[in-house]
């Protein structure tokens, strides 16, 4: 392997190359022997503290759980991307009246935490059910978020493709709909589905405001004594549960970037589609 | 006007506290990061697959989640002493939204520094040691100089987001600017005026990063 920090290694590299692979081996075999260690010594992997996983109630209440929080992500999902392309339409639009306004939205709601605009809709407003609250919140911030994602996209299309549009004599809006926006959303597909898996993280938020998602499952069942207070056991659960969608979502961008790669029908796009953009994605 | 003026001695400790957490997390996890960057392109495999291990894990896991096994699991370990953490409990609170931050954005971090590194084509480390560069010259004067211009921008926003994040604390028992709408609402005040107050503190927080960070963009771009 050849990179910018390494040479090629040779036969004394390769030899130190080994030496430290045993040496991180050891210090990850000690890392993580040390907290196994720990969690079977505070008793985390006894049998009553996994009892509960065995309940029929317990394991339709996790199934409830995980629906709500698929819900929430659906939902917010598809009022997204409207939103998204709405706003993204409207910051690329030549009037001013409508370009503004926009771009105020867009920025002012990636500008405030989606912590603090779920408490305006569910403390500040009273929405009512914190199902409201959490979707109108995942709406806003990761619809502003892909308005951003869409707009970079059109914009970092080689130019040639909306005069070669006009020049057949498109409206501005068939150029938009039939030429800039097919091709933009095929080239920022991964970018797209990446803000998909934050929003999908994000879900868990509602935890914080009461919404019975598969947080607000793990700090139930945790509390229950009867089951010596499985926190821990149940925490790893839902993690699982979290990852494994997550993950799904990520390997689904990587092989939709892989394919459009070699798919010649997907355009170059000409600059790098905002950085920031992409690299946002916490 | 008056909800903020009447409670400054709500807003001004929240406020302080979120930069406080936002600051140290922020150090904290630029020094991790760093380190799980230089792991996920070290020449050792085993290296850069623990590297890139942590990084699919954390990146996978929601923020949410992170602070609920350092609140409420994390103790049950008893892996340190409460009283490490000062023994009040606000104080380990404090502690384990610190911890559960740092962790989180390094993953961030790592990866922001990684494509730095990576947009570094290998030849100009090839002509540097051409040119009878040291690795330490060549590291030093033409890979990182580069590798940082292309680092900052998106560091930025990874830092924007980092202090967006430190409001989930807010339901971790940690008091900042997140909070302050329930203690708010303890004294009777409107908490929709409160919340708003907060949304003013954090646009003018961000929105001078985001401007700093466009103009970086602009002029730190590299003409390759």
């Amino acid at each position: 392997m050849s990179s910018v920090l390494f040479d090629v290694p040779g036969p004394r590299a390769r030899l130190r190359h080994r030496l430290y692979a045993v040496l991180a081996v050891a210090v990850l075999v000690g890392v993580v022997g040390f907290v196994i260690f720990r969690f079977a010594e505070s008793g985390q992997f006894d049998g009553r503290k996994w009892t509960w996983i065995q309940y029929e109630k317990v394991q339709l209440d996790l199934l409830g759980a995980l629906m709500n929080t698929l819900k929430a992500f659906g939902a917010g999902a598809v009022l997204a991307l409207l939103f998204g392309a709405i706003f993204a339409a409207g910051q690329l639009s030549d009037h001013k009246v409508i370009r503004v306004p926009s771009m105020l939205v867009v920025e002012l709601f990636r500008a405030v935490p989606l912590v603090v605009l779920i408490f305006v809709f569910h403390y500040g407003l009273s929405l009512g059910a914190p199902f409201y609250s959490v979707v109108l919140g995942l709406t806003l911030y990761n619809g502003s978020v892909l308005a951003e994602v869409f707009r970079a996209g059109v914009l970092s299309l080689p130019r040639g493709q909306s005069e070669a549009a006009y020049a057949v004599g498109m409206r501005k809006t068939q150029v938009m709909n039939y030429v800039l926006l097919p091709q933009a959303v095929r080239a920022m597909l991964p970018a797209i589905i990446s803000q998909l898996v934050v929003l999908l993280k994000d879900t868990a938020l509602g935890f914080l405001i009461t919404y019975d998602e598969l947080l607000d499952f793990a700090r139930d069942i945790g509390s229950y004594f009867e089951f010596g207070r499985p926190l821990i056991p149940v925490t790893i659960v839902v993690a699982v549960i979290y990852i494994s969608m997550c993950l799904l979502l990520t390997w689904l961008a990587t092989y939709l970037e892989k394919r459009s790669r070699r798919d010649k029908k997907v355009v170059e796009l000409e600059k790098k589609p905002a950085e920031d953009v992409v690299a946002a994605a916490v | 006007m008056d909800v903020l003026l009447d409670n400054l001695d709500l807003y001004g400790p929240g406020f302080l506290n979120t930069v406080e957490l936002f600051l140290i997390s922020a150090v904290g996890s630029l020094v991790l990061g760093t380190i799980l960057a230089m792991l996920r392109v070290a020449p050792v495999p085993v290296m850069r697959a623990m590297g890139a291990t942590y990084v699919t894990l954390v990146r996978n896991t929601p923020l949410t989640l992170v602070f609920f096994f350092f609140a409420l699991a994390f103790p049950l370990l008893e892996i340190v002493s409460a009283d490490t953490f000062g023994g009040s409990a606000a104080s380990y609170y404090f502690s384990a939204a610190l911890m559960a931050l740092t962790l989180y954005t390094s993953a961030f971090v790592c990866e922001v520094v990684r494509s730095g590194i990576n947009t570094v084509p290998v030849g100009q480390a090839e002509a540097s040691r051409a040119l009878g560069l040291t690795f330490g010259q060549m590291l030093t004067s033409v890979v990182l100089p580069q590798a940082t211009r292309a680092v900052v921008p998106p560091m930025v926003s990874t830092m924007i987001a980092l202090l967006k994040n430190t409001t989930i604390a807010a339901g971790f028992s940690v008091f900042q600017a997140g909070s302050i709408s329930a203690n708010l609402s303890e004294r009777g005040e409107n908490q929709l005026i409160g919340l708003l107050w907060v949304a003013v503190f954090f646009i003018v927080l961000v929105i001078p990063m985001t401007l700093l960070q466009r103009s970086l963009e602009k002029r730190w771009s590299i003409a390759r």
